[in-house]
């Protein structure tokens, strides 16, 4: 049986200073928003963040940011927040960029058992610097490593009590692999269900890599509305 | 003369649809954020297109209508969006896993800089804040074929397409065709091929405004777009 939880505080209680954590999303669109929360109003420090994009000045990850919890950033678009900007700039804040497909592929290879591999992407360019070049069929790859965390938070539309979980549309994103590349993976749903509520052939996520389950309400914040006119 | 005149929507409307014709009915196409999500607004009636989304989408629709606004799905740009008849969602493993298998058909990306061997540059400005790469870096070993639109000079009027980028790169030996406000060009072993001349300009104006030599096409076309 998996661990339900009731309280988002008491859900990310054990994160201490100084753990590395992953957190699902793209943009705003996925993210765990109140296990972030919990995790502001714990004020754990020194934390090294994993994720695509760190957030906006007053939502998501810019909420940890400002509150100045995050020693170390890694991502690969950061460029919605202003804070982060300053920060950086100041050296309060250690950023390392990725590209994203590369990122996704790290998270992946984390939580599989696959300690590094060769990419094509970013080759001939400053992240390849101090890189290993390998040549394959007359074309250069990269050697990047994998990543895994202390505590990888998440967010689904549905979980079951074992785990089992399900997103919806493009708020799937880097969950499922971070939920594999997690210790200890939270899993913040939509909404929680009875076990054997959901098709076995419809889970994206398997109950395995998921040890924490809470179920809460989302704002769901939009970065960018682009309607089109009714005719 | 009217060239000088055209402001920047019209120009950037006129590169957009230029690339269009790029896409070949009845393909798998990634657009860049920015000037290239435009091209998708010129696509013609009857084309067959599946856009994919590297944050997990293949098959983008149209914007949706206020009432279909869907909070959990949007496009790279985290733009709002629906998804199409026969789409698809997936996490970003499997979009760059499709990206990097060389199963797309054309990606359409911004630069800043190209060069003569087809090196792009379109990520960063040093002394300017880094935002990050995104997806650019993997997309461009990606899609089978790369087409990069931009501006044919900078604001200071200077080529944008040289001898060697200035800029630190995306990608090394990775652009196939240039499409700008005054050309299409096309990146060869050898060099670079001038294969279309926009309305407005001529050859000569062209040659002068790209700092690499440029071969003239047999067949090349002016006044095309």
């Amino acid at each position: 049986m998996k661990m339900i939880y009731t309280s988002f505080d008491d859900a990310v209680s054990d994160i201490n200073d100084g753990s590395t954590i992953m957190v699902g999303g793209f943009g705003l669109v996925g993210i765990p928003e109140n296990l972030i929360l919990a995790l502001v109003d714990s004020e754990v420090k020194h934390l090294t963040v994993i994720s695509n994009n760190c957030g906006v000045d007053d939502w998501g990850l810019g909420l940890l940011l400002k509150n100045k919890q995050i020693d170390k950033m890694i991502g690969s678009y950061v460029g919605e927040n202003k804070e982060f900007e300053r920060q950086v700039l100041s050296g309060e804040l250690e950023v390392e960029l990725t590209p994203q497909g590369t990122l996704a592929e790290r998270i992946r290879a984390g939580g599989s058992g696959i300690p590094a591999f060769y990419t094509p992407a970013g080759v001939g360019t400053p992240i390849a610097e101090s890189g290993e070049i390998r040549e394959f069929d007359n074309r250069e790859y990269l050697l990047q490593t994998a990543l895994k965390a202390d505590f990888s938070l998440v967010r689904a539309a549905v979980g079951d009590q074992d785990g089992n979980l399900v997103y919806n549309k493009t708020a799937q994103n880097f969950n499922p692999m971070m939920a594999a590349a997690g210790k200890v993976t939270i899993a913040e749903v939509e909404q929680l269900v009875e076990t054997g509520t959901i098709d076995p052939n419809h889970v994206h996520t398997p109950g395995i890599y998921v040890q924490r389950l809470i179920e809460g309400k989302q704002e769901k914040r939009i970065e960018r509305l682009t309607i089109r006119d009714e005719a | 003369m009217a060239k000088k005149q055209m402001d920047k929507a019209t120009i950037r409307e006129r590169i957009a649809r230029r690339a269009e014709k790029e896409i070949v009915s009845g393909s798998y196409v990634n657009l860049g954020i920015g000037m290239p999500t435009m091209v998708a607004n010129y696509i013609q009636d009857g084309k067959q297109v599946v856009l994919q989304s590297e944050n997990g989408l293949l098959g983008i629709g149209k914007s949706p209508l206020k009432k279909e606004v869907d909070p959990d799905l949007i496009n790279a740009g985290k733009e709002t969006v629906t998804a199409q008849k026969g789409a698809s969602y997936f996490s970003n493993a499997e979009s760059f896993a499709m990206i990097r298998g060389e199963h797309l058909d054309l990606a359409i990306l911004g630069g800043m800089e190209v060069s003569v061997t087809g090196d792009l540059a379109n990520w960063m400005i040093p002394g300017k804040m880094i935002k990050g790469m995104g997806g650019a870096m993997d997309i461009v070993h990606g899609a089978k074929k790369i087409v990069i639109i931009m501006d044919h000079v900078n604001k200071h009027g200077e080529p944008k397409i040289l001898n060697k980028c200035n800029l630190p790169l995306t990608g090394k030996s990775v652009v196939n065709r240039i499409i700008t406000d005054r050309a299409v060009i096309d990146v060869v072993e050898d060099g670079l091929i001038l294969i279309e001349v926009a309305e407005g300009w001529t050859i000569d104006e062209v040659i002068q405004s790209t700092e690499p030599k440029l071969k003239i096409s047999e067949d090349i076309r002016t006044g095309t777009y």
